[in-house]
């Protein structure tokens, strides 16, 4: 259980030599939909900046964009030589970084690309110099290529190029280089650039999420922490099992998880750290603590502390200090999630009778309900637009839902039988949640769109639980 | 701690208790014949089990669940955690145990049934504990001998997804420290 340091070597300014020659960085992403996306009336997606209002907009994934015909080629090498990677080759990478660019765009049901399979393999020299003719042929609108070239101390530098293929025109480059052990981050950037030039939304594939990992019999399950890219690749288990583990938190920097851990017998919040493969308690209440929560800016933590069979919400600081109690009423409040800015939090209490959902100021002033829409209403989770509140619904089944800040607009996206938990995508566009199967309790990890529509299960080795899911990577 | 009562679990049968007052006093009634008297003028005097020559060790775990015949284990409605009659007569039998044995502690499991979201169940199943174990103090047990632990839906004895399943895990289980 080696703990890998998260040195960040993405650089965006790509300092090297040919193939690329105009370098610029691509760290903001054009908010402009690609000229040649067609765009019937009614049809874009406008209003999705739907504020505290009651809005039921921010409805994503719904645009003509995602019609468009994206081809998405093998990444080109100048010189097929050996990689650290575990892909092999330059020339096997490039293909391997393709097809991650491929998988990001199309997993999410946000594009219909084709590629890397099937089509023409531009050499090297035509990564910059594309021939329109043979695409438009093919009815592409919108083009992928890349290459990969080795440096002499084992980094690689990755280039990736958008074209629009009816304008024949460059509409982005971006080049990063990178730790072998790194490859797929630049392949999730580039999936990022063509995203966020084609849709206008902010990139979200380079990210993390943290889990929990469950195996075995339902009264016997096995629970550990574990985290992945957000593709599901480079998984990786960081408790043996021994102890129950739930509720993860990715801290916003990714360098520490909050998480429950029942390793001392009671339900207790640790905060591991990931440079060390080390942890310890949050506070040492006696008490048992659940619900970790880390503010936006990483500054502060909420939990929950049970005392006497009352549990309020605490926030302490994430460098330790004195808690501060937030909530102070009869019954279970819990949890938490900060508005984007951290001036208010969402919670669920039961103050009322049964699970609903509160919103308060950052220091525990203002605490009102704002979910009135009968059943129940648990794990809210501020979207990181600000815009949107995901939350279970619970009336019979668990639904994953989403509502505004003022608990209007009251909106499904799921329905099955278990759904819950649900966390955000950085850019605020997905919802990730875990689905409990009925009788067997097997869980495992799902995604939607804001749409509803495009949902599709996580890969995970084995079941899976509690996603939580961290920031773009710088 | 997975050495919990795996047999008496599924029903709350046992002799109808009636508690008389928060006292401890136990009047058995019906027509069932008492399975044991309040209380015991010593160890070892009973001869109640003719199966089991041996029998578990006096003050044991082994004992406790063997002398609570299933009421180790109290049941809540759905998103309750009041203490109705029936819990309140096994509360009693648990306590008049733990009275017998005033050097052993215990510590008392709330669990819940699996349709509800995780961390609320983890708070619920505290609950439910400390509402049997404020119970317990209030027949005379020493709360410095009892703790609780939740485990929310995370343990469950019943493993179907119906509604008598989910009555079942709905519980507060007393495990002594042997």
């Amino acid at each position: 259980m080696t703990s890998r340091p998260l040195t960040l070597v993405l650089s965006f300014a790509l300092a090297s030599t040919a193939p690329v020659y105009g370098v610029y960085a691509q760290s903001q992403p054009a908010p402009v939909p690609a000229q040649s996306a067609p765009a019937p009336a009614g049809q874009a997606d406008q209003g999705l900046e739907a504020d505290d209002a009651g809005l039921t907009g921010s409805v994503s994934a719904d645009g003509a964009w995602q019609d468009l015909g994206i081809a998405i080629t093998n990444f080109a090498t100048d010189n097929d030589v050996p990689t650290q990677t575990n892909a092999g080759s330059t020339g096997a990478l490039g293909r391997a970084l393709s097809q991650v660019v491929a998988s990001d765009l199309r997993n999410n049901g946000l594009f219909k690309p084709s590629g890397p399979d099937g089509l023409p393999q531009p050499a090297y020299a035509q990564v910059q110099a594309p021939d329109y003719p043979t695409w438009s042929a093919r009815a592409a609108n919108m083009l992928v290529q890349g290459y990969v070239r080795a440096g002499a101390d084992g980094n690689l530098t990755i280039g990736c190029y958008l074209y629009d293929v009816q304008l024949k025109q460059q509409l982005m480059k971006g080049g990063w280089q990178v730790a072998p052990s790194d490859w797929r981050r630049a392949a999730h950037k580039c999936a990022d650039m063509v995203y966020s030039r084609l849709s206008g939304e902010s990139p979200f594939f380079d990210s993390k999420i943290a889990y929990i990992a469950e195996t075995g019999p339902k009264d016997h399950r096995m629970k550990r922490l574990a985290i992945m890219d957000s593709d599901g690749a480079n998984h990786r288990y960081l408790t043996s099992g021994q102890a129950t583990a739930l509720t993860p938190r990715y801290s916003p920097d990714y360098s520490k998880i909050l998480y429950l851990s029942y390793l001392n017998g009671q339900p207790s919040i640790y905060i591991y750290d990931l440079a060390s493969d080390s942890q310890k308690l949050i506070a040492r209440t006696g008490n048992p603590t659940m619900a970790p929560r880390w503010s936006p800016d990483g500054k502060w933590i909420l939990y929950s502390m049970a005392s006497g069979g009352n549990t309020d919400i605490y926030r302490i600081s994430s460098s330790g200090g004195t808690p501060i109690r937030l909530t102070n009423t009869p019954g279970i409040s819990i949890g938490g999630s900060y508005s984007p800015n951290g001036s208010q939090i969402v919670f669920e209490s039961d103050r009322s009778g049964t699970q609903q959902i509160y919103v308060m100021n950052a220091d525990g002033s203002n605490q009102h309900r704002i979910s009135f829409f009968g059943g129940r209403a648990a794990t809210p989770e501020w979207s990181p637009r600000g815009d949107q509140i995901a939350f279970t619904h619970i009336a019979g089944n668990l639904r994953v839902a989403v509502m505004s800040p003022s608990g209007g607009g009251l909106r499904y996206l799921t329905n099955s039988w278990q759904d819950e938990a649900p966390t955000w995508s950085p850019n605020g566009r997905i919802v990730q949640f875990f689905r409990t199967e009925k009788t067997s309790g097997k869980s495992s990890i799902w995604q939607v769109d804001l749409t509803g529509k495009n949902e599709r299960k996580l890969p995970t080795p084995v079941g899976a639980s509690d996603p939580a899911w961290g920031p773009v990577r710088p | 701690m997975p050495a919990l009562m795996t047999a008496n679990r599924s029903v709350k049968t046992g002799t109808t208790v009636l508690l008389v007052a928060g006292a401890l006093a136990l009047s058995a009634c019906g027509t069932k014949a008492p399975k044991q008297l309040p209380p015991e003028p010593g160890p070892a005097t009973t001869t109640q089990t003719p199966g089991q020559p041996a029998g578990p060790v006096p003050g044991s775990q082994a004992d406790f669940l063997a002398r609570m015949m299933g009421s180790d284990t109290i049941h809540f409605g759905l998103d309750q955690y009041d203490i109705d009659a029936e819990d309140q007569a096994a509360l009693a039998k648990q306590a008049q145990w733990l009275m017998q044995y005033p050097s052993k502690r215990a510590t008392i499991e709330g669990h819940c049934d699996e349709r509800g979201t995780r961390e609320y169940n983890i708070a619920l199943g505290e609950r439910r504990a400390n509402a049997a174990k404020n119970y317990l103090v209030s027949l005379g047990v020493d709360a410095s001998r009892l703790s609780t632990v939740s485990f929310g839906k995370e343990r469950p004895v019943a493993l179907g997804s119906d509604e008598a399943s989910w009555a079942q895990n709905r519980r507060a289980v007393t495990v002594t420290i042997d």
